[in-house]
């Protein structure tokens, strides 16, 4: 059974991607209750919150790693979970995911860590793959490193070849799990430069999990917000909207790095009584 | 500095306060009072230090207040005579909170000082997540042993599957349909093999003394000093040179694969494999497990070797056989039988290590500690397993006469 993406069927059409009524726990213990979201093809969809608010949870089973408890996620109108085994491998090979430090394989170089998915998927010669290796380097700016291995690299760097990775298939779906947790903030502002210029360049559908705010305003075209003492969405929308036109405290606090108020994490559990 | 006693009883004053002393410092005693201003404020005041080292006070003497009349409306704090402080005062006035939950009245934080006001909202700011909270887990007898067995049933059912799924993988590889990358099997050949040659000649070399030496002190008696030969190698070559080859690799390179895999594991670089539709048992797990089923044979035939040449030594330096009549004895006691034997065993003892190696790191959690464990495991594991499995051919060889 091989799907794909582009002629797969697609009752909602725009839709590249669709949460439908997830909820997610480990054990007995629920983390994500009832989600349900909409991304349109070529959008950049942040999920963001505080930490331990599910947001990784959540990715985890948009790539495969962990089934819901329940609900569906459909990608171009195919549930994920329901395709099979054979399917849904057909679907990963249309994703790329960027984890959080980069998750290169360590024994490889950054050459042979972006060449294993061409040599897996593609029949390209050791020459084309070597070109299309030196592209996605060059890419992400690391041209001339493809010798190096993970462990003599900046983390930064390490970052950028997991982009490169993620990109060797030319995925329609690139997801990103905290992509700048580990850098400065010069290094945090180029990744999203990168993240917006592969929307325009490639038109891919972009997901993006996340707690840092610059990041949040500067490529979210579509967010949600997950709440970590109801486990559920508190909020979605574009954040530079949620950030002007939001009422929620919680939001607002959030969205503002607490500067405005100092609500309570929990309205009405203030202090006093 | 006297350190704080424990709580006293609440004695009532000659102003009719209830006042309690929680503990004698340096600075004076730190005392509690409750007083009554009318039916609209209940008063608690804290004095003297509260720099308290042991014994954090209770809030008893405010709830014995409240429960003895009707609660007022509000309560609040008088700090005037309260000397250093540390998180023990924090507590109190938590402990103090909840009782103005519970009575229903308004806890007047405005009367705290600016810098224990802000502890408490700063305590207060996040609620207990009513649902974070743990079980305490039952202690019983029967729950333990009905965890472990339970435990014990999931590990079992971990190996099963990553054996089936290793021999799936095997089938893979068969079919020519090749997922893993040829030079980390050379490597890791060149890792299970050559590289432990010296620890297993080092080992294997003094198997083939003890064996020799102990034998001798019982041949001796009968004048019989030459089947020294025969027990050397006949103990070597089919029992003590695979066991001896699969608990040095098993403490050597089991322990390494456990603690690769769980490496990788915690790095997210397992989970990277998955996401690109690449199965992790085809690509890791499988060189292993062929790196190690290769190689013990060999390394068996080089232990049994190394063994024997061991027994000589001592043979022909202290027991007066000539180095002829051992090498003859031990070519005639050595049989196609048991030499094919230990080869045999030794493969499959490799195949074991390397399950539970990869096992015990694919099993592995998501930090540095569960690396430390993966591989503890992974030893105890293989070896274990290395020793039931030589019991099952022991009973399968007695059973068909070998």
């Amino acid at each position: 059974m091989d799907m794909d993406l582009e002629t797969a069927e697609d009752p909602a059409k725009g839709v590249g991607i669709e949460i439908r009524n997830v909820t997610m726990a480990y054990g007995s213990q629920v983390v994500l209750r009832d989600i349900r979201v909409r991304v349109k093809r070529g959008e950049v969809f942040v999920i963001m919150g505080v930490s331990g608010g599910g947001k990784t949870t959540l990715l985890k089973a948009m790539i495969g790693l962990k089934p819901p408890l329940q609900g569906q996620i459909l990608y171009n109108g195919v549930s994920f979970w329901d395709a099979g085994e054979e399917g849904r491998q057909a679907m990963l090979r249309r994703f790329g995911v960027l984890f959080q430090g980069g998750a290169l394989w360590s024994s490889m170089t950054l050459a042979e860590n972006v060449a294993l998915p061409l040599e897996e998927y593609t029949d390209l010669n050791p020459a084309e793959i070597d070109e299309i290796v030196r592209l996605k380097l060059a890419l992400v700016g690391l041209a001339g490193f493809g010798d190096y291995l993970p462990s003599e690299l900046s983390g930064g760097m390490r970052q950028r070849a997991g982009l490169a990775r993620a990109m060797a298939l030319d995925p329609e779906i690139l997801f990103f799990d905290e992509p700048s947790a580990s850098l400065d903030p010069i290094s945090s502002r180029r990744l999203d430069d990168l993240i917006l210029e592969l929307r325009d360049s490639l038109g891919a559908t972009i997901v993006v999990v996340t707690h840092e705010l610059p990041s949040i305003l500067a490529i979210g075209d579509h967010a949600i917000f997950l709440d970590p003492n109801t486990h559920t969405m508190r909020a979605e929308g574009n954040p530079r909207e949620l950030l002007e036109h939001s009422a929620d405290p919680y939001l607002q606090e959030f969205l503002t790095r607490g500067a405005g108020s100092r609500t309570p994490l929990t309205p009405g559990t203030g202090t006093t009584s | 500095m006297k350190d704080s006693t424990p709580d006293q009883p609440a004695k009532r004053t000659r102003s009719g306060r209830d006042e309690t002393t929680v503990g004698v410092l340096a600075g004076g005693p730190a005392t509690i009072r409750v007083r009554r201003d009318g039916d609209e404020l209940l008063t608690v005041e804290v004095a003297g230090d509260w720099r308290m080292r042991r014994g954090l006070p209770g809030a008893e003497v405010v709830e014995k207040e409240l429960q003895q009349q009707a609660p007022p409306r509000t309560m609040g704090f008088d700090l005037t005579g309260l000397g250093g402080w540390n998180s023990g005062l924090v507590s109190f006035v938590l402990k103090c909170h909840e009782s103005c939950k519970r009575h229903q009245m308004r806890f007047a934080d405005e009367t705290l000082s600016p810098g224990l006001r802000q502890l408490v909202h700063l305590a207060l700011a996040v609620p207990e997540s009513k649902d974070a909270r743990r079980e305490p887990a039952a202690s019983g007898m029967l729950h333990r042993l009905g965890a472990a067995a339970m435990e014990s049933g999931s590990q079992g059912l971990g190996m099963v599957t990553l054996l089936g799924e290793s021999a799936l993988a095997f089938l893979t590889f068969l079919r020519g349909d090749v997922r893993f990358r040829w030079p980390d099997l050379w490597l890791l050949l060149q890792q299970c093999g050559p590289e432990a040659l010296g620890v297993v000649a080092l080992i294997n070399f003094l198997v083939g003394v003890i064996l020799a030496f102990v034998g001798s002190v019982q041949l001796k008696q009968f004048g019989a000093s030459i089947y020294v030969a025969d027990l050397v190698a006949i103990g070597t070559v089919r029992e003590m040179g695979c066991i001896m080859t699969g608990v040095i690799l098993c403490g050597r390179t089991g322990a390494a694969f456990a603690a690769q895999l769980g490496a990788m594991k915690v790095n997210e670089e397992i989970d990277a494999f998955r996401t690109f539709a690449i199965s992790p048992i085809e690509f890791l797990v499988l060189p292993r497990i062929l790196a190690l089923f290769l190689m013990m044979p060999l390394l068996c035939v080089f232990a049994d070797a190394i063994a024997i040449f061991g027994g000589f030594l001592v043979s022909v330096s202290m027991l007066d056989v000539t180095p002829t009549e051992y090498l003859r004895r031990t070519v005639e006691s050595i049989t196609l039988t048991n030499f094919l034997l230990g080869i045999v065993k030794g493969g499959f003892f490799g195949i074991l290590v390397a399950v539970s190696g990869c096992l015990r790191g694919m099993q592995c959690g998501t930090n540095a500690a569960a690396v430390g464990r993966a591989t503890t495991s992974a030893v105890v594991t293989g070896i274990t397993s290395i020793v039931a499995a030589d019991g099952v051919f022991a009973v399968l060889c007695n059973a068909l006469g070998i």
